[in-house]
């Protein structure tokens, strides 16, 4: 009987009408408008990774590898030589990103915050060759983000 | 006999034994610095700390206080884990946070120590320390801020090489390590300086940046500049070797290796040959070519030979394999003209007595006293020398020497130059000599001579007339200077029935009667100026040096780094080498080069197809290569001469040691140490 009531007066059809109603007009807007809109993002989200610098303009990596030997994925290649000055320096600091799983344990091991991962994460590329990251490419990200990777790193801090 | 207890764990031990050693026979491990076992104890670092139960209410240093009757000694105690971390932090206040840059960073003892005895964070907020760098050759780069004063190094350069170079200056805070008048550290062992330094204060220079130790393959294996067979590791990564460092082995090089074996490497990558040439008989130039090319060319050029017209020579650093697979190969040929000793010496081998080292490296431990003979065991040998000079300095015990005067780093009495001093000697002292274990070292270049054969039957007369030989004693060394010398000796490499030696084949190819002559790795001569010209010759080696140089056709092969191969040392042990990395290019080893070869020449083909199969062959016809790292016993045979020796003096040591080579010829650092230690001439730095 109740359920005869039920089909009948299309009780399941009404209340469902009304749910989408209720989202219509009465509740906030959820969904944003991607690319045009953005949604929040942790300090801590690890996306792209990027090389920084000093404010002087001095690279931060010393080439101590340590990213090179945590990293789980094996997608970092490192080579190291004394600079013209005398200084431990890369010739070479690769990024293999289609290798990276993301992780963080690169930025988590580097003792002069040089390698971390920023915000960005709009950085499909057309071919796989273009995300074989290079030291220029990597040092060109870090140039690029460096006013919100030093914010994040503030942010950070007192958790670290 | 004193009795102990450590850790509750009780011990007899020899007297003397400080408490150090005995925990480390007990497998009790204490955190050290300064204390190093072939090294005097200073006890500075005051990182060994123990308590003593029933003692004076304080720790006390385990390295230096000797182990007494009834002792009770705690290693874990409360008092000895507060005393370690005072010691670690106090160690830590004045270095450098710089483990990130610093080369001895992952296998670093301050490093290890400070995680597994110290604090887990500093206390100190005041200024720390800056201290000059110091300049020590080409060789050891120095960080000196990074210095902890263990002094090891100070007392290695004093004790173990013989150049009190280094010191400790000033005092407290101020005290630093430098050299007494800005002076090189012009040692053959200087790079050992970098392996006893427990910190990064002194670190390998060609190595400086280049890689962490945990990216490295180890490969251990050894070392073939000299004949010792110093026991080595190769790190290397991907088909690079980044360093080379000592093994352990207390029977030959204890745990050195002199500067030649352990910064030569950089020559493994430079001047290479990485694929077969062959020389253009128009241009005159060598072109170069496929193997099968190659193998054609030599295929044509030798076929229509007879085989005495054919001669083969065996250079310093080719190993069992490939000299066998070489001299089955010109049996096949039918040649007879083979020969390993291309330094020209000429000396009888029927006893194996007459060419080995036969009391043994360890044994010059136990010698009470050494006659040097035509011999410059500094260069030669380095290790060895290291050996002479840690007994001389424990027993001052009497050495001497005939030959050529040089510097060994201890003193000795000059004898005179000539055989004629040593038959002196024996009028002098046959049967008078005191020393039970007295020992003679010849050098190889003794029997350059003419008079080679009587020369040696001189000598093992003399070691008998002097008590050098006797019933339980052999003390008639020859010290090789070649790591392929006796191994080649020992599968008789050397002129068959009616065949010629080096000096005959040398002489043949310029009259015309060796018509072909292959060259495994052979560089020790000048081949441009040695063979004749219309000698066909082919040069199979790795490094574009001596032989290549005057080659019709260049086969490229195996260094010993890229190859898995059997070396015999001067004391007749056989030892293997194993391969670290894989050879440039075309390259490949010698032995499989040799067996293709064989096909192409159209005579019999070697019989082996792996190198498993050729080492059985080996150890079938001899069987000394069934035991690896053995010291053999040697039977002794005198060998007599009728020939009459000659008055000319000993030539001595010609070559130049950093140069010795063609690995080391085509070595940078080597070419810098020339520069820096023999002529003293500036070395070009980047500006710091």
């Amino acid at each position: 009987m109740d359920r005869f009531a039920k089909a009948f007066f299309l009780t399941e059809i009404v209340k469902g009408f009304l749910l989408t109603l209720k989202y219509m007009f009465f509740v906030p807007r959820v969904t944003i408008n991607y690319p045009y809109e953005k949604g929040p993002i942790s300090p801590r989200f690890r996306g792209e990774h990027a090389l920084r610098r000093y404010p002087n303009g001095e690279e931060r990596c010393i080439a101590c590898k340590l990213c090179e030997a945590i990293c789980p994925a094996l997608a970092i290649t490192i080579e190291a030589e004394p600079r013209e000055d005398g200084s431990r320096r890369t010739t070479k600091y690769d990024i293999d990103m289609t290798k990276c799983i993301y992780c963080g344990l690169c930025q988590e091991a580097c003792p002069v915050d040089a390698i971390v991962e920023g915000p960005n994460f709009e950085f499909a590329t057309e071919t796989r060759e273009e995300l074989y990251y290079n030291k220029d490419k990597l040092l060109a990200n870090g140039d690029r983000w460096e006013a919100q990777l030093a914010a994040n790193l503030v942010a950070n801090a007192p958790y670290r | 006999m004193p009795k102990l207890t450590i850790n509750d764990m009780e011990i007899e031990v020899e007297p003397g034994t400080s408490i150090l050693q005995a925990a480390e026979q007990l497998g009790v491990e204490i955190p050290r610095f300064c204390y190093h076992d072939k090294l005097s104890v200073p006890a500075n670092c005051r990182m060994c700390l123990v308590e003593i139960e029933g003692g004076p209410p304080k720790p006390a240093a385990s390295c230096a206080m000797a182990c007494g009757e009834g002792m009770k000694v705690k290693t874990e105690s409360e008092m000895v884990k507060k005393a370690r971390k005072g010691v670690m932090e106090m160690l830590l206040i004045n270095h450098p946070l710089d483990c990130p840059i610093c080369d001895q960073g992952g296998e670093c003892d301050l490093q290890d120590q400070a995680v597994a005895y110290g604090f887990d964070r500093s206390r100190y907020h005041e200024e720390k320390r800056a201290v000059k760098d110091k300049d020590l050759g080409p060789l050891v780069g120095t960080v000196m801020t990074r210095c902890i004063n263990c002094t090891r190094c100070v007392r290695f350069a004093e004790e173990i090489a013989g150049t009190p170079v280094l010191g400790q200056f000033n005092r407290g805070e101020d005290a630093e390590i430098g050299t007494f008048i800005d002076e090189v550290v012009n040692t053959e062992l200087s790079g050992n300086l970098i392996d006893i330094c427990p910190v990064g204060a002194l670190t390998s220079k060609p190595y400086k940046y280049k890689a962490r130790s945990w990216e490295l393959k180890k490969t251990e294996t050894i070392d073939v500049h000299d004949a010792l067979g110093c026991n080595i590791r190769v790190d290397s990564r991907g088909r690079e070797v980044m360093r080379i460092l000592p093994r352990l082995n207390e029977d030959i090089n204890e745990e050195w290796i002199d500067d030649r074996a352990r910064f030569s490497y950089d020559g493994l990558s430079h001047k290479r040959i990485d694929r077969p040439y062959i020389r253009d008989e128009d241009s005159g130039k060598l072109r170069e070519a496929s193997w099968e090319e190659a193998f054609a060319f030599i295929s044509e050029k030798v076929s229509g030979l007879k085989g005495e017209e054919i001669a083969a020579l065996a250079g310093n650093m080719a190993d069992v394999e490939s000299m066998t697979a070489m001299k089955d190969l010109m049996s096949n040929l039918g040649s007879p003209n083979i020969d390993c000793r291309t330094d020209g010496g000429v000396y009888d081998v029927k006893e194996r007595s007459s060419y080995l080292f036969n009391s043994g490296i360890a044994a010059i431990d136990e010698a009470d006293a050494i006659l040097l003979v035509g011999v410059n065991p500094r260069y030669e040998a380095t290790l060895i020398n290291a050996r002479i000079r840690k007994n001389w300095l424990e027993k001052k015990i009497p050495i001497s020497l005939v030959g050529e005067e040089v510097d060994l780093t201890y003193p000795y009495v000059h004898l005179g130059d000539s055989p004629k001093d040593i038959e002196k000697l024996v009028k002098e002292y046959a049967g008078k000599v005191k020393s039970e274990r007295p020992m003679m070292i010849v050098g190889s270049s003794v029997f350059r001579r003419d008079d080679s054969l009587a020369i040696q039957a001189m000598l093992q007369k003399a070691a008998e007339d002097l008590g050098i030989v006797k019933k339980d004693w052999n003390g008639y060394n020859v010290l090789q200077n070649a790591a392929s010398r006796v191994g080649g000796i020992e599968i008789d490499f050397l002129p068959q029935q009616g065949g010629k030696g080096f000096a005959e084949i040398m002489s043949g190819t310029k009259d015309g009667s060796i018509k072909a002559l292959f060259l495994l790795g052979a560089d020790e001569f000048n081949a441009r100026v040695n063979v004749g010209w219309k000698t066909f010759v082919v040069y199979q080696g790795h490094h574009g040096d001596n032989g290549a140089e005057r080659a019709d056709v260049v086969l490229p092969s195996a260094a010993f780094t890229e190859k898995d191969g059997l070396y015999v040392n001067t004391e007749g042990r056989v030892q293997m080498a194993k391969r670290a990395v894989t050879p440039p290019g075309e390259a490949k080893e010698d032995w499989a080069i040799l067996r293709a070869l064989s096909e192409h020449l159209g005579k019999k083909t070697l019989t082996y197809n792996s190198a498993s199969e050729l080492r059985a062959r080996i150890q079938k016809e001899w069987p000394i290569f069934k035991s690896l790292n053995e010291l053999p016993a040697i039977k002794w045979a005198k060998y007599s001469s009728k020939s009459k020796v000659m008055k000319d003096s000993f030539a001595g040591y010609r070559q130049n040691y950093y140069l010795a080579d063609p690995i080391c010829r085509a070595s940078k650092t080597m070419h810098e140490c020339v520069a820096k230690f023999q002529n003293n001439e500036p070395v070009q730095e980047a500006a710091e």
